[in-house]
């Protein structure tokens, strides 16, 4: 998705020429001319145009992966706080328990923190949220850092380049949530050296060559 | 025609036509604005435009509270504007007044046109601006900093708004006045715009023009709005600038 090339910054207002692309994301048009609409990097991919926003909260998208925090607990369905704009909702029925009639409490409690999928968006912005898939799951113990949710995409890299070098050379599980939030399972030294990688990866997410550069850190510190 | 501002001797403009703080009639104070000055904040920025000094904070969207407030189809944007008590030479007593409450009105509707609210229904955004040092002209200095802000936090604007002053003294028309201009001179008129359109967001005056000085005083502010606008984009840039030369430091080690 990220090719090398130079990572030019534009900001909300700047104008963009498309080039036979087509008008992607974070690009919008007024009086035939096309202009961004948001700080970020402008890249191709497929024949669009894109702006890769630089900063910003989770939009949440259909199928993404996200891990969300329990902050309410409804008759039928827990609500969410999955780092967006709003909060996502799960539903008894989209979830592997089949105990109609028990108290929700008891299968999962406020503060508890899940890996979920994003079931539908409605057309109000109400996300749905569900468990019913492959590697969905409750998470126990471990620890959460939060990332900010643009930087995701670099931290799982090309074909999952990055975090599998991370898994391989720290042995630690991590578990990526597309809203930036990242949950770390392994001997704390090894989950504090993640979270360095993890920090450094934030900060240089705008530049080139990331993976080469995290490899280099993680063979310095062996 | 009724004179307004403080009837006084103090000259505002000297005989070589410079005013009391050496500059030209069209001459900006130095400003400096820096981006990503808070950590729990999802953009801040922080402006110094001659004697003001204003802190920004944004947050959002997230969902708009007390729910009556949320509208169905876009989001609402909610500035603060407030001045910290020891902001101005005697104690200004804390909390919202009429005046803060007006200016935090007429700066959100400003932001309002620029920012894509209908990406966002049923949420707010909030722009906290506090003044912690103010000197003429804080509702612009915060206004700049404030869409400087707003793009820090990513959030999606068709540009970035621009504030600046032009007012009257001794008869004359300048550009940004500071403190001893604002309460010895005849008018003040703070106006914000969409540099990339020319669209005035924001037009407030307070004492007199005539109609071909408020004309002047328009066209002085809008010169003056593009270079303020170049200056916003070179903070932002800045703040990930800054980033790959400390990346270049770490390598040199």
């Amino acid at each position: 998705m990220y090719l090398d090339i130079e990572r030019k910054i534009v900001l909300p207002g700047e104008e963009i020429s498309l080039e036979g692309m087509k008008q992607g994301n974070g690009i919008y048009h007024d009086n035939g001319k096309y202009y961004s609409y948001i700080m970020g990097v402008m890249q191709t991919y497929n024949s669009y145009a894109n702006i890769i926003p630089l900063a910003g909260k989770y939009y949440p998208v259909r199928n993404d992966r996200v891990i969300g925090k329990v902050i309410d607990i409804a008759p039928s369905f827990w609500i969410m706080d999955i780092r967006g704009p709003y909060p996502g909702f799960l539903h008894i029925n989209d979830t592997p328990w089949k105990n109609l009639d028990q108290d929700l409490n008891k299968i999962l409690k406020v503060g508890d923190t899940v890996f979920l999928k994003v079931n539908e968006i409605t057309e109000s912005r109400q996300t749905w949220l569900s468990l019913k898939d492959a590697g969905l799951r409750k998470l126990e113990g471990g620890h959460i850092i939060m990332v900010q949710p643009t930087k995701v995409s670099r931290i799982i890299g090309k074909g999952g380049s990055m975090v599998n070098t991370i898994k391989e050379a720290t042995g630690v599980k991590v578990q990526l949530g597309q809203n930036g939030v990242v949950w770390l399972d392994g001997p704390a030294d090894k989950v504090m050296e993640v979270r360095k990688i993890l920090r450094f990866i934030e900060k240089e997410a705008h530049t080139s060559g990331l993976t080469d550069r995290v490899k280099k850190i993680l063979e310095e510190s062996r | 025609m009724i004179e307004l501002g403080t009837q006084s001797d103090i000259k505002l403009i000297n005989e070589e036509g410079l005013r009391n703080d050496g500059r030209k009639f069209n001459e900006l104070r130095p400003i400096r604005i820096e981006v990503g000055v808070l950590n729990r904040a999802d953009g801040s920025a922080y402006i110094e435009w001659g004697g003001n000094k204003v802190l920004v904070a944004v947050y959002g969207p997230r969902e708009a509270f007390p729910k009556h407030t949320q509208n169905p189809s876009r989001a609402i944007i909610n500035a603060r504007y407030n001045m910290a008590a020891f902001s101005v030479d005697e104690r200004k007593r804390p909390g919202p007044d009429r005046r803060a409450i007006e200016i935090s009105k007429v700066i959100s509707e400003a932001l309002e046109v620029a920012v894509f609210t209908e990406q966002f229904p049923r949420t707010s955004i909030d722009v906290y601006i506090e003044v912690l040092q103010a000197d003429a002209g804080t509702r612009i200095a915060g206004l700049t900093a404030a869409s400087v802000a707003l793009v820090d936090a990513g959030i999606p604007m068709k540009d970035m708004v621009v504030g600046c002053a032009a007012g009257k003294i001794d008869g004359k028309v300048v550009l940004d006045l500071n403190k001893e201009e604002d309460n010895f001179g005849q008018a003040d008129l703070p106006m914000a715009i969409i540099p990339r359109t020319d669209e005035i967001v924001l037009l407030q005056m307070d004492g007199n023009f005539s109609r071909e000085e408020l004309e002047q005083a328009v066209e002085l502010s809008k010169k003056a709005a593009t270079y303020i606008s170049n200056l916003q984009r070179e903070a932002l840039m800045a703040k990930y600038k800054s980033q790959e030369s400390e990346k270049e430091g770490e390598r040199s080690e």
